[in-house]
């Protein structure tokens, strides 16, 4: 459900909801509960993505990995290019981890990241499930 | 495709909280 607020008629909603800049998106689950937050300009095919990755990230906080898992990867298939798809390739691992309980998933996903995206934060994030030598 | 926004927060929560549905909030201060 999109609400857009101006900000110059309405600046108390800003400080209610914590945005201190425009444009800043906000993304809410159904009990109003903030999931996800955009700050600044962005393309449009960067905006798209972090939608996506907003809905993954309500998915995931109200346990439905399954539903977190296919949002992730329908941003790592619409938006490869952007800046937000190595983030929603770390929390597809994480998602189908937290759905199937099998660790081999955290390490798929550090191998993932020796494929593509190796050279973002998020990789750094996944080199902590690198296999270990036996 | 146009979007159609609402401006109304307070009443945008209650209707998102009553059909399970999540809120796109943007805070603007381009002129409309």
């Amino acid at each position: 459900m999109p609400v857009r607020i101006k900000v110059r008629e309405h600046p108390e909603l800003m400080e209610r909801f914590g945005a201190n800049w425009t444009p800043t998106i906000l993304v809410l689950d159904p009990d109003g509960v903030e999931r996800h937050r955009i700050e600044g300009f962005l393309p449009a095919d960067d905006f798209a993505a972090q939608l996506v990755l907003g809905l993954g990230h309500m998915a995931f906080a109200r346990g439905d990995y399954a539903e977190a898992e296919r949002r992730f990867d329908e941003e790592l298939r619409d938006y490869p290019a952007t800046d937000s798809a190595p983030e929603a390739q770390y929390w597809k691992g994480v998602a189908r981890y937290k759905r199937t309980g099998n660790a081999a998933e955290l390490t798929a996903t550090y191998r993932a990241f020796q494929e593509r995206y190796g050279n973002t934060p998020w990789a750094k994030k996944a080199s902590v499930w690198a296999p270990t030598a036996a | 495709m146009a979007i159609d926004w609402k401006t109304d927060v307070d009443a945008a929560l209650a209707e998102a909280k009553a059909s399970g549905r999540p809120v796109l909030l943007d805070f603007s201060a381009a002129p409309m």
